[in-house]
């Protein structure tokens, strides 16, 4: 077991003028620790992932990310350049819209290859026959390698934004509702690849959603967020079957029973 | 020099020239990367070579003799045109022979016969930008110029692999200059992209719609983008120029009649007349025909 | 004989925010100990608390007063207080737990869900399903459920991956919470077995039995979990 944590963020804020984005948000992340943010929307979560994968600048407070040397890095303090090879690397990103995180116009292999050269692979052949294995892997049939993600499913899209991201052997991915939008049956089919994935890999991730569901399949760990604020944080069992604070236990009542 | 007494020296204004100028010797200190100008309006349409034409007028001199080609041809409206105007705006000599030249003005070629230190190679740019098609957001291609995101370029060429077993891009094939820039060559035939390498002649990019002018400094690699294991190659002809015989030019195809006769003729018309002046002859050459009448 | 687990004088209670935050005390005053090597058994009868104590043990209960100390890693750790990821560890390393149902992945079969706990300690996963096999070969479970997802399993079937999945690791504790509810006497035998056998490999077994038959033959020791209701002052 790793002695030091991926990821330290300390007293993160983030305000739009007058208005409250997330407010003075502290945890550390592991590797291999997923970490489920949940709260309604609007209650802060998507700013948070936001901040936190530097897409966006906190207003104030720190997240140090160990890189692969061992240092800790500031990230608000790194280069534009730095942030942005971080992200294609060592990072990923999984959108709700896989619209989003794909290139729509560029057929499946290219968009799981275009990280690697991005990263300065040069062979053809080598990088087809990743994007060929990592298709298999979020269970994409072989011969879709060539087609446009405009001609896939909405599971499909998800999977190969998926595959997209874990290409490089990311240590570190963020994921906002992945399995927003998608059918049930569709849904359980990625928690189950997405579940698999970060197990086999040894990922950390944080992942927001909204599904309380999504967060007992994923995660081992949960933050609840209302107004900017966290309101309850710990073991994702823990919180969902002794949820403490009043508005956790509003959200754990408020699960439809199937 | 009454004839030009309406027009400044070579048509633009000198605050005008200046300014080009100006971006131009950016151009030259920065290969490769875009430079963003302030295009004037020309007496002449969008992509007939307003970006050209203004980076000409801003370097054109006296004592400068231009010849301007368009697809190779001196002989096309697109170059006769030109070379009139600045005849017109400049009085200058104007030429076809490209080793005479000091400044060429070319829309979509770079000569045969090799340029020479102290030689100028004006391109005439429709679009600058070699990331566009993949990415169509200017805030971003430029963000990604600065930080060297090339990942995309690469893209390109991996779709046409996969689309088409080899890299299909003949034209505006994309290159790094010096190491750092990708930059588009202009929409000449990829069979002119060794001759930018490394080049005696210092070329400059002018593109009038999209504001932009590069350049590439005498001596500067220019090497085309490819993968280790489809390495980057040029167009071949598996027979010589019809006219003048000519190996190992770039060839245009020309229809001759309505019943799917055409031959393969040089498409730099210079190089073609030179070498039969020398008394090359290729099969379809007038003076190889008449015996047979 | 070593005590890996301790209680002392844990306390629990639930406030309902949702009903004007009224407060339902649960248990309070909670103290033992279990032993290596022998099966401790919680007595008393339904909503004594007798569930809300093994999951506060395991860390899915939140604690309000008192200290669970447990033997982790060659150190003492008060489990009322550690954080998420000392919880985690110490039930990937030191405390197993079988629940009263199986909450079930969709599309993990059975052998997976079975093999997991092993593989998350870094068991290659071809020897975890050999093992994961092995048990569900004795708990009687039909071969042709093995690749099957448990989702749609009877109770009874469920509940022996479930045990299953309890009890193919080498955890020195070991929290069972009514594992024989809905099993036959022919698989009741073979948890009866396994549990003689985690004994003998020195485990410290807690365990909810409400089956009387089950209590009789793997109990060493009964603690009265009256003794510990709220209100009530500890003897």
């Amino acid at each position: 077991m790793t002695e030091e944590p991926l990821l330290r963020v300390s007293a993160l804020s983030k305000f739009y003028g007058s208005r409250v984005g997330c407010d003075n948000v502290s945890f550390d992340l592991w590797p291999g620790e997923v970490l489920a943010v949940v709260g309604e929307s609007g209650s802060g979560k998507t700013t948070l992932l936001n901040c936190l994968s530097t897409r966006l600048l906190p207003s104030s407070g720190t997240a140090s990310y160990r890189m692969r040397d061992g240092q800790f890095r500031e990230l608000y303090r790194m280069s534009e350049a730095e942030r942005r090879f971080l992200m294609r690397t060592d990072w990923g990103f999984v959108h709700q819209n896989p619209a989003d995180g794909l290139r729509m116009t560029v057929s499946a292999g290219a968009n799981v290859g275009e990280r690697l050269m991005a990263v300065g692979d040069r062979h053809y052949g080598k990088i087809r026959a990743t994007a060929v294995d990592w298709l298999s892997r979020v269970e994409i049939e072989q011969d879709r390698i060539d087609d446009e993600p405009r001609a896939f499913s909405g599971g499909m899209r998800q999977r190969l934004q998926i595959a997209r991201n874990l290409v490089t052997g990311p240590r570190l991915v963020f994921m906002d509702e992945p399995t927003g939008g998608l059918d049930v049956s569709v849904q359980a089919r990625l928690l189950d690849l997405l579940r698999g994935l970060v197990t086999d890999l040894g990922l950390a991730a944080i992942v927001v959603t909204h599904d309380l569901a999504v967060a007992r399949l994923l995660s081992q760990r949960m933050m609840v967020m209302k107004d900017g604020r966290v309101v309850e944080s710990g073991l994702t069992d823990r919180v969902l079957d002794d949820p403490r604070a009043p508005y956790t236990q509003l959200l754990v009542s408020s699960i439809l029973q199937v | 020099m009454t004839d030009i007494a309406t027009y400044n020296f070579a048509y633009l204004d000198e605050q005008t020239k200046r300014m080009i100028r100006r971006a131009i010797l950016k151009g030259i200190a920065i290969p490769g990367y875009q430079v963003p100008f302030a295009s004037r309006e020309m007496p002449m349409p969008y992509g007939w070579g307003t970006g050209g034409v203004q980076v000409t007028a801003s370097i054109i001199g006296p004592d400068d003799v231009l010849k301007v080609i368009d697809q190779g041809a001196d002989d096309t409206t697109n170059a006769v045109s030109i070379r009139a105007f600045f005849k017109k705006v400049a009085n200058v000599a104007v030429t076809t022979d490209t080793a005479s030249a000091t400044i060429i003005q070319t829309r979509h070629r770079i000569p045969e016969h090799p340029l020479t230190a102290g030689q100028v190679l004006v391109y005439q740019v429709p679009i600058p930008e070699p990331l566009r098609f993949l990415e169509p957001r200017e805030t971003e291609t430029r963000k990604m110029h600065a930080l060297e995101e090339y990942g995309l370029m690469h893209v390109k060429l991996y779709e046409d692999i996969a689309k088409h077993g080899r890299i299909a891009t003949t034209y505006a094939y994309p290159v790094k200059v010096e190491g750092r820039y990708v930059m588009d060559p202009s929409p000449t035939p990829k069979f002119d992209n060794p001759k930018m390498h490394r080049s005696p002649a210092l070329q400059l990019f002018g593109a009038g719609r999209e504001k932009r002018i590069y350049a590439v400094p005498p001596f500067t690699d220019v090497v085309s983008l490819d993968f280790e294991d489809h390495p980057f190659e040029v167009q071949t002809f598996d027979q010589p120029c019809a006219l003048c015989a000519a190996e190992n030019v770039y060839l245009d195809e020309v229809i001759l009649d309505d019943h799917g006769g055409h031959m393969f003729v040089c498409s730099d018309t210079d190089h073609c007349e030179k070498r039969r002046e020398e008394g090359h002859r290729g099969h379809l050459a007038p003076e190889m025909m008449e015996p047979a009448q | 004989m070593p005590t890996p687990l301790v209680v002392s004088d844990v306390a629990k209670s639930f406030t309902m925010h949702l009903r004007d935050g009224i407060k339902l005390p649960v248990v309070s005053g909670v103290s033992f100990s279990i032993k290596a090597g022998e099966c401790t058994v919680l007595g008393g009868p339904s909503g004594a608390g007798k569930s809300s104590i093994l999951k506060m043990l395991y860390g899915n209960y939140a604690v309000d007063e008192g200290q669970i100390i447990v033997t982790h890693e060659d150190g003492l750790i008060d489990l009322a207080h550690a954080s998420p990821r000392t919880v985690l560890a110490i039930r990937r390393q030191t405390i197993g737990y079988v629940s009263q149902f199986l909450r079930t992945v969709p599309r993990v079969s059975a052998l997976d869900v079975v093999a997991e706990p092993l593989v998350e300690r870094g068991e290659e996963r071809e020897t975890a399903r050999g093992k994961a096999r092995t048990l569900l070969a004795q708990l009687n479970l039909p071969e042709k459920l093995w690749m099957l997802p448990p989702a749609t399993f009877s109770g009874g079937e469920q509940q022996r991956v479930n045990i299953a999945r309890g009890f193919i690791t080498e955890h020195p504790i070991l929290l069972l919470d009514e594992p024989t509810a809905s099993l036959d006497a022919t698989n009741r035998d073979v948890v009866i077995e396994l549990i003689a056998a985690k004994k003998t490999a020195g485990v410290a077994l807690l365990g909810i039995f409400h089956d009387h038959d089950v209590r009789e033959a793997v109990a060493d020791r009964i603690i009265d979990v009256t003794a510990f209701a709220p209100g009530k002052l500890a003897a």
